[in-house]
């Protein structure tokens, strides 16, 4: 009876919360877009469908057309799909990595922990603009899923180094030296012990990676090297600028993306201060 | 000094309810008294002192009041207890000694407080500095760290922060807690001190360590669930105590020279009420070997012999047939 | 049946790990079957470490611990497991002990997972209800709930039963009344004393004396990881001998008598040490002519079962 109640509780808070509500439905609606947004587009993204080129939104095609008469809309809500993908993918890889690694140095201490700093603290410094590059330069095709790897493989540090201190504190509480007394293997202490007391700061991670992804993402489509067969935001943005849309006027190019990336992330980051009160009760408001 | 409460009734606001942790407190302190306040946790005896200070949400006052010194304290206006606070009555708070700020020196801490409060520092220096010496404390504690100091140290150094602008009443809560036993006699017996000199006129020191009332209290109250159960001189709550959780309290303490092979000691079953929905009447009465009918009421808190208040109905009974 | 022969506890600190900081320097002492023994000592004194050594939390950086005869201090897998079967603890903080997110009896679970994962149902079922009836809970009221539901005592009572559960010889406890109300302790003292009389040895490690007094037949007192004084409770309390025991006793706040006026000098922050007698600094009667400020005092046996670690006595 009381698991229900706690359970209730903690819903009864999630669904008060203002940040979170807001956050939520912002997110939802431009997911929900990706979904039935390829349905309603009735052009392919990629499709040079308007000879006439640059044209501003009208009743056919809704956000206009590019330089290229390609339709606006179309390439949005692809883009949109995108851009959700390489959000739980590679905010996924990064939290899974990220939580590899925290845990086994915040848990094991000592000179595990030393070496897992150390390589943290590498790949926290290396210039992944560099690295990029130099992929870039070796590999001609490049697709979403290698993107998200990338970023998967790059963003995990601000995750290991969160996740890691965690650990750090919990690992001293009594409970756990009282699951050591009780024989039980220092794995097991992490996954039963450790790891559902963190739950709410492995959910925030999470949201954090994956808004931090999706930005990663289009700054890297931004400067071109994002991948090449795919359309995404990010793209769509680059390709605007590069073809002139500010000096043309064709707002509605790059406006909708940009707004739309904003949108999601600046969402994602308010439900993370929402979810961050649901869980912690002295940050509440009465 | 007098302190004089009055069905001081104070209750916190939760999500679930009211938790009705200070019922009808009524009791004095006199000039020169040290008063100490003793019972198990949840009993109300921080409420009460922190209701005396700062009374804010969630607690709020249902009734009663409080008259210091012929002046009733304006409890619920935080504006208008300031004048009160920190020169009449003062408070070292349960882990004060926890609370000082790391990153600054002592000396600069002690700076901004009295800034706060108006009170020039430059002129209490050389109080400040004689109270250090009272309290053997050297006056390079000013520019040190909190990090740098030893537990008692730093207990010390609260000490003589609350009383620096001399107030009335002094009320110590759990201030030997987390102390070791030989830093304990001395800060407890500095509290002696302090009233002996008149730095403060009268203390209430709280404490769930009634060995240490033993050794420096005049009177000691005694509450349970958010009720007063007994007040009277040490000696007899010690070696006489009337009301039945007084008399179980006492008599469950281990003492040096007491074994358990010879004389088993017992406690009191049970656990203390939650005071979100209290019982009726008489708080201790499921857990108590004597209670009665009568005892769904709220026994009220009466004097049954000189300075011996107690509230209990068989205690009302037996004085009455005496 | 418990003896730790020299153990010491060492760390590292300073910049670079420089300097060495012994938590706990060279201490031996012995329990016997059925014998309690209260390890007295204030903050800082390794009391607590020592438990922790005994229970293989953390780890010895010399001496043994020999249990019937076999040193533990190294053990490790299967070995290491036998020893907790017989070897458990319990700690200060009852609410920190448990998974605030799991319910209490998640801590039986654990055991019957790792210990009896053969058992049958009813069976289990039988044993919980016999170890939680043996500390003196009902089990219709204490079992399926969250540790926040319960109170100290009874959460401090559920993890005696959880060590009874593995029929265990040695128990370690650590302050695990001090957290507790004045009314309950003294029930959970009292069961410490019936599961005495069933065979079980205890070391209970406290810095209340009068507890120490009331439940144990021998007391060490220990001072910054140095034993000062060791031998049956009455000798120590009635005639303590160490300067440092002489000052607790004197310091200990008591119901009969008042304080009296010892002068009880107050310490500054630990300073460094730096060989001779820990107590040194503190010690009203040391004396230089005896080496107190550069050599250790050995700890000899002045009467029966009473030894003190002073060069007064020697």
């Amino acid at each position: 009876m009381k698991k229900q109640k706690r359970k209730s509780e903690f819903l009864y808070f999630a669904l008060r919360n203002k940040k979170l509500q807001v956050g939520l439905i912002i997110v939802l609606f431009f997911l929900l877009l990706s979904f039935i947004g390829p349905t309603l587009a009735h052009n392919e993204p990629l499709a040079y469908v308007n000879p006439g080129g640059a044209e501003p939104p009208s009743s056919e095609y809704w956000f206009g057309t590019t330089f290229f008469g390609q339709d606006v809309f179309a390439q949005f809500v692809y883009g949109l799909r995108a851009t959700f993908l390489v959000g739980i993918i590679g905010g996924g890889l990064g939290t899974l990595i990220g939580i590899l690694f925290g845990f086994t140095a915040g848990y094991r201490g000592g000179i595990v922990d030393e070496i897992l700093n150390i390589l943290t603290n590498i790949v926290l410094v290396i210039p992944t603009l560099a690295v990029l590059l130099i992929i870039a330069a070796y590999l001609e095709v490049r697709s979403i899923l290698m993107e998200c790897i990338f970023i998967g493989f790059t963003a995990w540090p601000w995750a290991a180094r969160a996740i890691r201190a965690q650990t750090f504190s919990l690992r001293t509480r009594e409970f756990v030296d009282l699951a050591r007394m009780s024989g039980m293997k220092p794995l097991k202490i992490v996954f039963t012990e450790v790891a559902p007391n963190m739950m709410s700061y492995l959910v925030m991670t999470f949201i954090l990676q994956f808004g931090g992804a999706i930005l990663n993402a289009a700054t890297l489509d931004f400067i071109g090297l994002g991948p090449t067969n795919a359309v995404s935001l990010g793209l769509m943005m680059k390709l605007a600028v590069l073809w002139g849309a500010l000096q043309l006027g064709s707002w509605w190019w790059f406006i909708p993306p940009g707004l739309a990336i904003t949108a999601i992330v600046g969402a994602l980051y308010i439900m993370n201060v929402g979810l961050d009160e649901v869980f912690n009760p002295k940050l509440r408001e009465m | 000094m007098s302190l004089q409460a009055e069905n001081l009734t104070v209750y916190y606001q939760t999500l679930h309810g009211d938790v009705r942790a200070l019922e009808d407190a009524t009791f004095t302190v006199a000039d020169g008294e040290i008063m100490g306040l003793a019972g198990e946790s949840g009993c109300g005896k921080s409420t009460l002192c922190n209701s005396l200070i700062l009374l804010t949400p969630p607690m709020k006052l249902v009734r009663g009041s409080v008259i210091l010194d012929g002046t009733e304290l304006p409890l619920t206006d935080m504006e208008g207890m300031n004048p009160f606070r920190f020169k009449k009555i003062s408070i070292i708070p349960q882990y004060a000694m926890n609370a000082l700020n790391p990153t600054r020196k002592i000396g600069k801490m002690t700076a901004e407080l009295l800034r706060s409060r108006k009170v020039d520092f430059r002129a209490t220096l050389p109080e400040l500095k004689r109270r250090l010496d009272l309290v053997e404390l050297t006056h390079d504690v000013l520019s040190m760290y909190p990090i740098e100091l030893s537990g008692g140290m730093k207990q010390r150094m609260v000490m003589v922060l609350s009383t620096l602008m001399n107030p009335s009443l002094l009320i110590a809560d759990e201030i030997t807690s987390a102390l070791d036993v030989s830093t304990q006699k001395a800060v407890a017996e500095m509290l002696v001190e302090f009233r002996d000199r008149e730095i403060v006129k009268s203390l209430i020191v709280i404490t769930h360590d009634i060995s240490i009332l033993y050794q420096i209290a005049d009177s000691i109250l005694i509450m349970y669930a958010g009720q007063l159960a007994e007040k009277a001189s040490t000696e007899v709550i010690i070696h006489s105590p009337r009301h039945p959780y007084t008399k179980l309290l006492i008599s469950s303490l281990p003492e040096i020279g007491v074994k358990h092979a010879e004389k088993r000691l017992t406690g009191i079953p049970g656990n203390p009420p939650l005071l979100l929905d209290p019982p009726v009447g008489c708080r201790f009465r499921e857990r108590c070997p004597v209670a009665f009918e009568k005892c769904l009421e709220v026994p009220p808190f009466i004097q049954v012999e000189k300075d011996h208040f107690v509230a209990c109905w068989k205690e009302f009974e037996t004085h009455a047939q005496a | 049946m418990l003896k730790l022969d020299r153990i010491s506890k060492v760390y590292k600190i300073g910049t670079f790990g420089g300097k060495e900081l012994y938590a706990v320097s060279d201490v031996s002492f012995d329990i016997q079957d059925g014998q309690v023994v209260s390890l007295i000592g204030e903050s800082g004194s390794g009391k607590s470490t020592i438990g922790k050594m005994i229970l293989r939390l953390i780890s010895t950086s010399s001496g043994a611990i020999l249990f019937n005869g076999v040193d533990v201090s190294s053990l490790k897998g299967e070995a290491l497991k036998e020893y907790r079967r017989s070897v458990q603890g319990v700690f200060q903080d009852p609410f920190s002990s448990y998974n605030p997110i799991f319910k209490a009896d998640r801590v039986f679970k654990i055991i019957r997972e790792e210990f009896f994962p053969e058992m049958e149902g009813a069976e289990w079922t039988e044993k919980v209800e016999q170890s939680l009836t043996a500390v003196g809970l009902n089990p219709a009221h204490v079992l399926d709930k969250f540790p926040h539901q319960l109170s100290g005592g009874q959460l401090q009572r559920f993890l005696i039963a959880r060590a009874l559960l593995l029929d265990i010889r040695f128990l370690v406890a650590d302050e695990i009344i001090s957290m507790l109300d004045a009314s309950t302790r003294i029930d959970v003292l009292n069961l410490l004393a019936d599961l005495k009389s069933r065979g079980l040895s205890v070391l209970f490690i406290t810095h209340d004396l009068s507890l120490g007094y009331y439940i144990s037949e021998r007391a060490v007192i220990l001072y910054r990881g140095c034993v000062a004084e060791m031998g049956t409770t009455e000798k120590i309390y009635n005639s303590p001998l160490h300067p440092y025991t002489k000052m607790l006793m004197a310091s200990v706040p008591r119901l009969d008598k008042k304080w009296e006026d010892a002068e009880v000098e107050l310490k500054a922050k630990q300073a460094e040490f730096t060989g001779g007698c820990v107590y040194y600094a503190r010690c009203p009667v040391a004396d230089k002519a005896l080496g107190c400020d550069a050599f250790r005092p050995p700890l000899i046996e002045i009467e029966p079962d009473h030894f003190v670690a002073c060069f007064r006595y020697e």
